[in-house]
Parts: structure tokens; C-alpha cells; sequence
């Protein structure tokens, strides 16, 4: 897993407290409207994307950037890169 | 026998337009919405529709309505769901007004009972209302929302919501208001009161009970009271009730056509009805604000009766109305929300309060004024306490 600091995103998807699977399927439909190249940042506190969200990024030709931890610690951040 | 129905907060019938749209969703269109085959793809649609009737009667987004089996649940949600989100990151305080719904003081109770959080009662004036100046003393760093009532559905008055919203802006604390009061009887618009989540219930547009919202403002965290799976985006769990939804979201749509001209049908009634009863009646206490009240709202004290005797008396005549509190009613109890504004006991216990709707007529006010003076007079002349009063004012 890699780790980030700090990465600027272009589009956010909140899915902190909501019930799994939205932390798929919220994303599956946001990155529909970014443009190749642009950053999708994934908000959650369910312990499972971690290893969801990459193998869903393996399996729909999606790129894993990495992950953060929230200032406030309550949430995992977790980046994506739209590909074509 | 002419009868006067006048008790619809506590319950009115579901409108004949409300219950025809609902009926092909029980059998023919039974799908379930988060199904992925045409049969729950198109229910799915047909809720998304409704949801957008919802949020449109307030001025809302429909991504920013959930439904919930009813008031109470909204309540719930929207006090414990954002208190639970937030206290992490400000603290557990949270102020709630003396006199809102047992659904809104309980869920402040409970927090303060399972969780350490402090709870501030706010209290209200004479006429029930919340002075800002006392709302914004009584925040700290740690107070992660207020939840102040729109209306009151025992004394009628309506908060000025916008200048108690300032006060929590300035201080970036997330305001809650239950509107199960007013949204339908008066015009609710959520970015003019300037609200972060606002409570809707069914029955009150005229939709079944079972069925109700809650309206959060785009990017508020909640923690879901109903664990379950993708309903309602993941933020409460429950197969949808889809024909309830139906029926909000029509009663929401009819509402929308006809709030302005309902409003000022219902406030006809309401001011004929008060006028009568203080002009017939001596001894009357008119509760609530004279003027910043609900449309269709009407309340009073007869001092030296029971409530429940005059509700009882009334019915016989076909007069169906209410004491105001129906928990503190059946444990003969003098009403929490009579005791804030500062009414005393004696008098508290002679509560009677009358919700109108658009079905009311004004032949039905008249046949309230023609018998409840009687009916007030019959009890008091069984009443020690008013004999004693009585006795005492003639010897004065």
C-alpha cells in the first residue's frame, strides 16, 4: 500500500458512516464524469476499502494512487486516477 | 348530528389522490428499488421522482431527502445520526428547546444517558418562543447542534427560525428543526430559514402514517440509526417503503399546488374560532403566540377543569379535539410544554387545543362555539376548585 501526504483531487466522494458497499459503488459512479487523468478522492471509515477499492481499481483498469489518514483520524483517504 | 373533526395533528385521513396513487404500488408494481432488473429499476425511478416532490415543497435538493418510517425516526436521525458523527471533532454538548417533541428530547436524553454528552433544555417565553440572545449564551466550543421546533403543535407558536439559525451560523454549529408542525399547513422554505436538517412526517400532508423524511443539508456527516445495507444511499437501512413514499411524495405535490390559499383557508377558521371562544367565554386562556402561530392551530386553558373530561363532554356533541400532549394526557400529568411557558397547574389541567384542515368547514366552528361553553360550564359547576375560586372572588 502506498502511502501519500498530501494529494489534490478533483472530485470527492463522502462516504463516511455509509453502509458498505456504497464506498464502491458511490465511486463507480463519479468517476463516470472525470476526464482521463483527473483524481478522484474517496473519503471512508470502513476498514474494508482498503482492500476493496484497489482491487476494483485492478479489475476495471482504474490507477490506485495511494492513501492518507484524515487530520482528525476518523476517516481513510484513498485516491484514484481516471484512466482512459 | 353535525359533527366537527378538529384533532388532525394527532390524525387526519389520507387524501382519496394521496391513497389512488399508492394502490398499483401494493401488488402490481411490487419491485424491490435496489434490485437490478427492470421490475426494481423502474421503482427506483419512480421513488427518485418522489423524493424530488419532497425536497422541491422546501425548497430542497432531492439528494439532500431521506425517508424514514415517520417523524420520530427523522427526529432521531437527525439528533443522534449528527451528534454521533460530530462529537469527535467538537465535543458532546448539544442544546434543544423545553418544549419540542418527546422524539427530539428523548433522543437528547439518550445521548446523555448512553454517551456523556451535556444537554441544554433551552428555556422559551411566555408565548413558547426562544430568544437568540439566550440560545447564543448557551453555546460552548463543544456543542455539536441545536434543534429547535419550527412549530408546536400544543401551543401553535412558530420560532423565528432565521434569527436562532444566525446566531448558530456565526458559531458554525449545525441547526436541526422538527417542521412536522408546518411543512403542508404553512410555506417551509429550508434556505430561507437557512437550516441544516428539517423533519417532514406524512400524516400531516395527508400522506399514511408509516412514512416520513428528513432533510439534510448536501456534505452533513450521519451516523445511520437503522444499520443495514445501500437504501437511501447507506445512510438508512430498510427495504424502502415504497408505497408510502408514493403517498408522501403525492401529498408533497398536491401541498406544493395549494399551500399559499390552504394557509389563509386554515387562518380564517383558526381567528374565527379564537375570536368566538374570547369573546364567549370568561376565564379562557389563550396559549401560544397571538399572532407568529400555525395556520390551523387553536389552543386554550379552561381554568378549574380537566381536559380529559372536556374532551370526553365534547365528543358527545361530536366535537373531536385534543388536550395537547397526548403522553402527559394519559398519565394525568400537567403538560411539560404548558409548564414552560409558565402556565400554572390548575390552569394547565384545562387544556384543550384544536388543529384544523382544509376538510373543516365553518359551520363546524359554529358548532364548537355553540357547545363548548356549556360543556366548560357543566364541569366547572362540578369543580371544587372553581367553587372555591368562585367563593373567594365573591367574598373579595
Amino acid at each position: 500500500m502506498k502511502f501519500l501526504d498530501h494529494c489534490p483531487a478533483d472530485a470527492t466522494a463522502d462516504l463516511v458512516y455509509r453502509a458498505c458497499p456504497m464506498h464502491l459503488l458511490e465511486p463507480m459512479e463519479l468517476i463516470k464524469d472525470l476526464e482521463p487523468g483527473q483524481v478522484l478522492e474517496i473519503l471512508t471509515d470502513y476498514d474494508g476499502a482498503l482492500e476493496d477499492i484497489p482491487a476494483w481499481c485492478a479489475k476495471h483498469g482504474q490507477e490506485f494512487m495511494g492513501i492518507s489518514e484524515d487530520a482528525c483520524g476518523d476517516c481513510y483517504k484513498l485516491y484514484i486516477k481516471k484512466q482512459s | 348530528m353535525q359533527r366537527a373533526y378538529m384533532d388532525h395533528a394527532a390524525a387526519t385521513p389520507v387524501r382519496p389522490e394521496v391513497l389512488e396513487a399508492m394502490l398499483p404500488f401494493f401488488v402490481e408494481r411490487f419491485g424491490n428499488p435496489s434490485a437490478v432488473y427492470d421490475l426494481g429499476s423502474e421503482i427506483k425511478a419512480v421513488m427518485e421522482e418522489q423524493r424530488g416532490q419532497v425536497a422541491r415543497l422546501i425548497g430542497a435538493r432531492s439528494d439532500e431527502i431521506i425517508f424514514t418510517s415517520s417523524g420520530a425516526e427523522a427526529n432521531n436521525l437527525a439528533i443522534k445520526g449528527l451528534a454521533l458523527a460530530t462529537f469527535l471533532k467538537r465535543g458532546k454538548h448539544l442544546i434543544v428547546s423545553a418544549i419540542e417533541h418527546h422524539s427530539v428530547l428523548n433522543s437528547a436524553r439518550f445521548l446523555e444517558k448512553f454517551f456523556d454528552f451535556e444537554v441544554t433544555f433551552l428555556p422559551v417565553d411566555r408565548y413558547g418562543r426562544v430568544d437568540p440572545e439566550r440560545l447564543k449564551q448557551a453555546l460552548t466550543p463543544a456543542t455539536v447542534m441545536v434543534s429547535i421546533g419550527h412549530g408546536s403543535n400544543e401551543i401553535g407558536t412558530v420560532q423565528a427560525i432565521p434569527d436562532l439559525v444566525a446566531v448558530c451560523r456565526a458559531a458554525g454549529v449545525p441547526f436541526h428543526t422538527d417542521a412536522v408542525a408546518t411543512v403542508g399547513q404553512a410555506p417551509v422554505d429550508v434556505n430561507e430559514l437557512g437550516v441544516d436538517l428539517l423533519t417532514i412526517s406524512g400524516p400531516a400532508l395527508g400522506a399514511p402514517k408509516g412514512i416520513g423524511a428528513l432533510y439534510f443539508r448536501n456534505k452533513l456527516r450521519l451516523v445511520p440509526q437503522l444499520n443495514g445495507g445501500i437504501q437511501e444511499n447507506g445512510r438508512r437501512g430498510g427495504t424502502e417503503n415504497i408505497p408510502g413514499i408514493v403517498g408522501l411524495g403525492r401529498a408533497a405535490e398536491l401541498a406544493w399546488q395549494e399551500l399559499d390559499e390552504k394557509a389563509v383557508y386554515l387562518a380564517k377558521l383558526r381567528d374565527l374560532l379564537i375570536a368566538g371562544v374570547r369573546k364567549n367565554m370568561p376565564e379562557v386562556l389563550f396559549t401560544g403566540h397571538p399572532e407568529k402561530r400555525l395556520p390551523g392551530h387553536a389552543s386554550f386553558c379552561f381554568e378549574g377543569i380537566e381536559g380529559e373530561a372536556l374532551i370526553f363532554l365534547l365528543s358527545s356533541q361530536g366535537i373531536y379535539a385534543n388536550t395537547g400532549s397526548a403522553c402527559a394526557s394519559k398519565a394525568l400529568k400537567t403538560s411539560p410544554v404548558l409548564g414552560a411557558i409558565g402556565v400554572k397547574p390548575e390552569v394547565a389541567q384545562g387544556s384543550l387545543v384544536f388543529t384544523l384542515s382544509r376538510a373543516n368547514r365553518e359551520e363546524e366552528v359554529h358548532h364548537v362555539l355553540k357547545h363548548l361553553p356549556p360543556a366548560v360550564e357543566k364541569l366547572r359547576s362540578f369543580s371544587p376548585v372553581w367553587r372555591k375560586k368562585m367563593a373567594a372572588g365573591a367574598g373579595a
